[in-house]
């Protein structure tokens, strides 16, 4: 039975509408973010810094929205699925917000010392986390699982390059101690982007869950 | 008045009167210490309450709160009751429905009920909606009739399954769509206001949805005052919702916030199922 009442439906629509908005901010400061520390420009990353306001406070009236929809129409079965879905995601998306605040604090820092080395991997990381976040929120508006599945398969890939940075960096180090406090806080950007894209996989694990009820979280991988 | 055993008493309650949620906009309905009697017995206490124009509003609360009691005192449906009594006022734009010289026909005109259970006329589906047209002088030209009958079938949201069989009878719809056919029936007459009580609880759900689209519609029209024992359903359709018990008004507001984060205990015990 394809009908609903139309204004759960709207509240759903606008609920959905929110939740990209919040991902579209939390995307542009992981840029902005990445943009500041390649870039050595304080104005961009003290931006980050200070904008972290509209995210909260969608990230509120998003969780009020998904309370009151919870409450007063008792959804069932796709439909709480989506909402669950929702508080879940807002949440990761949130926590993307707060993860771009820790990268321009860290790169706040690092521009105050000499570059260690020309940032290839970094920003390559944060191509791929954006884009991760960005097809995981794509795959929830389309409700495309194998959208999903593939922001799933990238995350090995920002995992990997993750421990080479660190491996690099190590080097560095060992070699100039004077590279020690820049050089941890790269490895500590390549850490906050290797979360933001476990975050992504959060999105699309409920993604998943939300259109076929599958709950992919914590599956160990098929051993070769 | 008897406590019930299970939930903590009323005292407090009538001091801390419910405070009407909005009041920036004139009511629509307003009751000013309403007290009902059934004989000796009162079944409504001090109830005042201001309900908007254009919102749902759901009276909830257990069996013999009263909340049918007071949806039947804003039409003065309880008049045809025997040695029944209202004190107090009730005012439809301004106006106390008890006042004297009220045209009692004129206001059930203007405030339009449907009941639980549906009951169309036996005759035709045609004839069902021009009845009330017709025996209040309504009718105008048979194109005039036809007209508003059909405007009436689309605002109930029936025109698209009826419009070929308008003079079949209407016992032989379904019930969801005998209870819209009632629905049309009260639109016909063209009121402000739509008392409707338990309309969907004799309905199989996908009826009871069809019913609830069309409460969510129809307010943008006409002020629309719901009962149900149906919390879910008053969650689902109403804007404002009102919560009695035993007689009294216990609190009023928004919907949201009586089902989010209510303001009186005993409103968090019903909504939670705690007690009723």
């Amino acid at each position: 039975m394809e009908r609903a009442v139309r204004h759960f439906q709207d509240e759903l629509e606008a609920l959905q509408a929110r939740l990209l908005e919040m991902g579209g901010l939390a995307e542009e400061r992981v840029r902005a973010a990445i943009h500041g520390l390649v870039t050595r420009d304080p104005g961009v990353i003290e931006k980050v810094l200070r904008g972290d306001e509209p995210i909260n406070e969608l990230h509120i009236e998003i969780d009020n929205r998904c309370f009151t929809l919870l409450a007063l129409h008792q959804p069932m079965a796709t439909d709480l699925r989506a909402i669950v879905s929702a508080v879940k995601i807002n949440t990761d998306l949130e926590r993307v917000g707060d993860l771009a605040v820790n990268i321009a604090e860290a790169a706040t820092r690092y521009s105050m010392h000499p570059p260690v080395k020309r940032l290839i991997d970094i920003p390559q990381m944060g191509d791929i986390a954006q884009a991760m976040l960005h097809d995981a929120l794509d795959s929830f508006v389309r409700r495309d699982t194998r959208l999903a599945q593939q922001v799933l398969d990238q995350d090995d890939l920002l995992d990997g390059l993750k421990t080479q940075v660190f491996r690099e960096l190590l080097t560095y180090m060992l070699h100039d101690p004077s590279t020690v406090e820049p050089a941890l806080d790269l490895i500590l950007i390549s850490r906050h982007l290797e979360r933001i894209g476990d975050h992504a996989t959060n999105i699309a694990e409920d993604v998943i869950f939300m259109v076929s009820a599958r709950d992919v979280r914590h599956h160990p991988p098929p051993r070769s | 008045m008897s406590n019930s055993p299970r939930v903590p008493s009323l005292a407090g309650v009538a001091a801390r009167a419910p405070q009407p949620a909005v009041v920036d906009r004139p009511a629509k309905i307003e009751a000013e210490r309403l007290n009902f009697y059934y004989g000796g017995t009162r079944a409504l206490q001090d109830i005042s309450v201001r309900i908007q124009p254009n919102v749902v509003t759901a009276f909830i609360g257990p069996s013999g709160c009263g909340k049918s009691t007071f949806l039947r005192t804003l039409n003065r449906m309880n008049d045809i009751i025997p040695l029944t009594r209202a004190e107090g006022r009730v005012l439809i734009d301004g106006t106390d429905i008890y006042g004297p010289g009220i045209d009692v026909v004129a206001l059930r005109q203007r405030v339009g009920m449907v009941f639980q259970k549906s009951n169309p006329f036996p005759k035709s589906i045609f004839d069902n909606v021009a009845y009330g047209l017709r025996v209040n002088g309504m009718a105008g030209s048979r194109s005039e009739l036809e007209d508003r009958v059909e405007q009436s079938l689309q605002h109930a949201a029936l025109w698209e399954e009826v419009k070929d069989r308008l003079h079949d009878s209407a016992l032989a719809m379904s019930g969801g769509q005998q209870q819209r056919l009632c629905i049309a029936r009260a639109l016909a007459v063209r009121p402000d206001i739509l008392l409707m009580d338990e309309p969907a609880s004799a309905l199989d759900p996908i009826a009871t949805q069809r019913i609830e689209e069309l409460i969510y519609n129809l307010k943008h029209t006409y002020t629309i005052v719901i009962v149900t024992h149906n919390m879910q359903q008053a969650a689902r359709v109403s804007d404002y919702t009102a919560f009695f018990w035993l007689g009294r008004l216990v609190e009023y507001d928004r919907t949201d916030k009586i089902f989010t984060n209510p303001g009186e205990k005993l409103t968090e015990d019903y909504v939670t199922g705690r007690f009723g």
